[in-house]
């Protein structure tokens, strides 16, 4: 009791050991890792920055010393080109109307399958989710097969005595052809989703609204949507955050076409990129990157908000 | 309550219509895939192939050279998804169970960077990887992927719940953290490798931007680009052929969904984020 004091200093020197060779520990188990994912991640995120500012060229892979700093001129030359808008604009249509579709589509999904139980609803479930599993490139082959002019999806409207058009010829609905194709795939993920999220919903609570003689429809518009908010907003914004980078769709299907109708941003970076521009295709890339962070941002507050 | 059940019948009537209508483009894709080139092409067309033919395929297996895009596509991901299980997991236990200089700041980085899509990184990458002399390599398309910032957060996540009494014994009785982590700590999280190695499976089976580019001839195409590629050329037409390659590469991973759907399902559930 007379000298507390050796003890903890000792304990003290002891721990500060220990803890810098717990240190060394944790950096060697996250060495491979940061090594992995800096070369391979930081590196070309803050390389596609630095390059969007140069006048880089795939000529410069050879001679990097010919590359120029010059400022914001790709993001002036870009926002100056008419199909960089029109992208823009392909990109933000994909996603407008991709999105609240495929959102209602799933919800109705989740909504029927929510008040069933056992083996019937797994087989749905399982279904329906299936497309989300499958390579893009692979069901564009078949999707562009049924939107042939004379295809399944023409034959089966001329049953009804409609004349579709070229679907993916049309500038007019080769793009709603493309979403059609990606609500298609991507209604799965949030079925899922929002099927978790009603599962958490309380039934007392939907009991006591059935006791007030809340019918069915009510019920969803004032408990269940509601309660569901979060859930949703979350899907919304995952969602988009894949239709943001749309590009296999149009490369399989459309090549960007007709009259540049499908072109998404991703698609003329990836042009760009094969014209050698790699200045201006950093500088679109890092444009679309921003948006993707913008709306990434809102799923943090939410995730957050969450919890 | 006759009129629940009614209602209830009601309901999964429609909800049959919709999965034969959602189903319907991999019946077709089936269907096609081994009609011949004559039978393709005909208005209208034929829903029951009249002379069903494997030529397709068989064009697949001999000339166009299916086995190496196959291989391709498979090592790919297998390296891939090792390389996540194992460096995912080892950086999600120093997040989750040490403590050490740098920690806030590895996984606030990890957190920045889940969702920088391949299209903002894959010009510098490009770039790079030429100048490494990688390009048209197994190392450049597998490498890009071989950590994940999703693999990490989702394994810090599961190991968090891990109770620390457990560990603190081990380490009690004088085993080493590595011990500890290989013998402990990883037999425990069955359920985040599950998810994580189909989830990674699952993306590298489809990725298609980074093998576009990094694969410049066919011994080293990926299936996807083998079939974009093919699809965009002169055989753009030949959709027997097509649709063929297209069940080639979607019935593996149908098979592997439909074994493991539960934890497909579960990892969608739960991460949220693919």
């Amino acid at each position: 009791m007379t000298s507390p004091r050796t003890p903890t200093v000792v304990n003290s020197t002891v721990g500060s050991r220990l803890r810098r060779k717990q240190a060394y520990i944790a950096w060697g188990f996250c060495l491979p890792f940061v090594l992995v994912f800096g070369i391979f991640m930081l590196v070309p995120l803050l390389g596609s920055f630095g390059m969007s500012f140069t006048d880089f060229t795939a000529r410069d892979i050879r001679s990097p010393f010919a590359v120029n700093f010059v400022g914001i001129d790709q993001y002036t030359a870009l926002f100056g080109d008419p199909r960089f808008r029109q992208a823009m604009l392909v990109t933000g249509l994909f996603v407008v109307v991709g999105i609240p579709l495929t959102m209602t589509v799933a919800l109705a999904l989740a909504l029927a399958l929510n008040s069933g139980s056992g083996r019937i609803v797994s087989l749905f479930r399982v279904g329906f989710y299936a497309p989300v599993v499958t390579s893009i490139v692979a069901v564009s082959v078949v999707w562009r097969y049924i939107l042939q002019p004379e295809g399944l999806a023409n034959q089966a409207l001329s049953l009804i005595g409609i004349q579709g058009p070229d679907w993916l010829n049309d500038s007019t609905w080769a793009l709603p052809s493309l979403i059609l194709m990606a609500v298609w795939r991507n209604v799965g993920t949030l079925m899922i989703i929002f099927l978790a999220g009603l599962q958490a919903v309380p039934q007392d609570v939907h009991e006591a609204a059935m006791m007030d003689g809340a019918g069915g429809f009510r019920r969803l518009i004032s408990v269940t949507l509601p309660l569901l908010r979060p859930t949703l907003l979350l899907g919304a914004v995952l969602i988009s955050v894949g239709y943001l980078q749309f590009f296999e769709e149009a490369f399989v299907m459309t090549k960007g076409g007709p009259l540049d109708a499908t072109l998404s941003v991703a698609y003329y970076t990836y042009q760009q990129f094969g014209f050698g521009e790699y200045g201006l295709a950093s500088a679109a890339s890092y444009v679309l990157f921003l948006v993707i962070a913008l709306v990434s941002l809102v799923q943090f507050r939410l995730l957050r908000s969450q919890d | 309550m006759s009129f629940r059940i009614k209602g209830r019948t009601v309901t999964y009537t429609v909800l049959t219509a919709g999965l034969l209508a959602w189903l319907l483009p991999f019946a077709w894709m089936a269907l096609g895939s081994v009609k011949n080139q004559g039978e393709i092409l005909r208005r209208p067309p034929t829903w029951w192939p009249e002379n069903p033919t494997g030529e397709n395929y068989s064009q697949w297996f001999g000339h166009l050279h299916f086995s190496t895009f196959f291989m391709n596509s498979l090592i790919v991901a297998v390296l891939t998804v090792l390389g996540n299980l194992v460096f995912c997991s080892m950086v999600g236990y120093a997040l989750a169970k040490m403590e050490f200089p740098g920690k806030k700041l590895l996984f606030a980085t990890v957190m920045v960077t889940l969702m920088v899509p391949g299209v903002v990184t894959f010009v510098p990458l490009f770039v790079m990887v030429s100048k490494m002399g990688l390009l048209n390599s197994y190392a450049a398309l597998v490498l890009p992927f071989l950590t994940a910032p999703i693999g990490v957060f989702l394994m810090r996540q599961f190991m968090l719940g891990i109770p620390e009494a457990l560990l603190e014994a081990a380490r009690i009785d004088g085993a080493g953290e590595l011990r500890i982590f290989a013998r402990i700590v990883m037999p425990l999280c069955g359920p985040p490798l599950a998810t994580l190695g189909i989830l990674t499976f699952l993306s590298s089976w489809n990725n298609f931007l980074w093998p576009l580019v990094a694969a410049q001839s066919e011994d080293r195409y990926t299936l996807p680009v083998a079939l974009s590629l093919y699809s965009t050329g002169q055989n753009a037409t030949n959709y027997g052929l097509l649709l063929a390659g297209s069940v080639l590469i979607i019935v593996p991973i149908l098979l592997l969904f439909v074994a493991l759907q539960r934890y497909f399902i579960q990892g969608v559930a739960t991460t949220g984020l693919k």
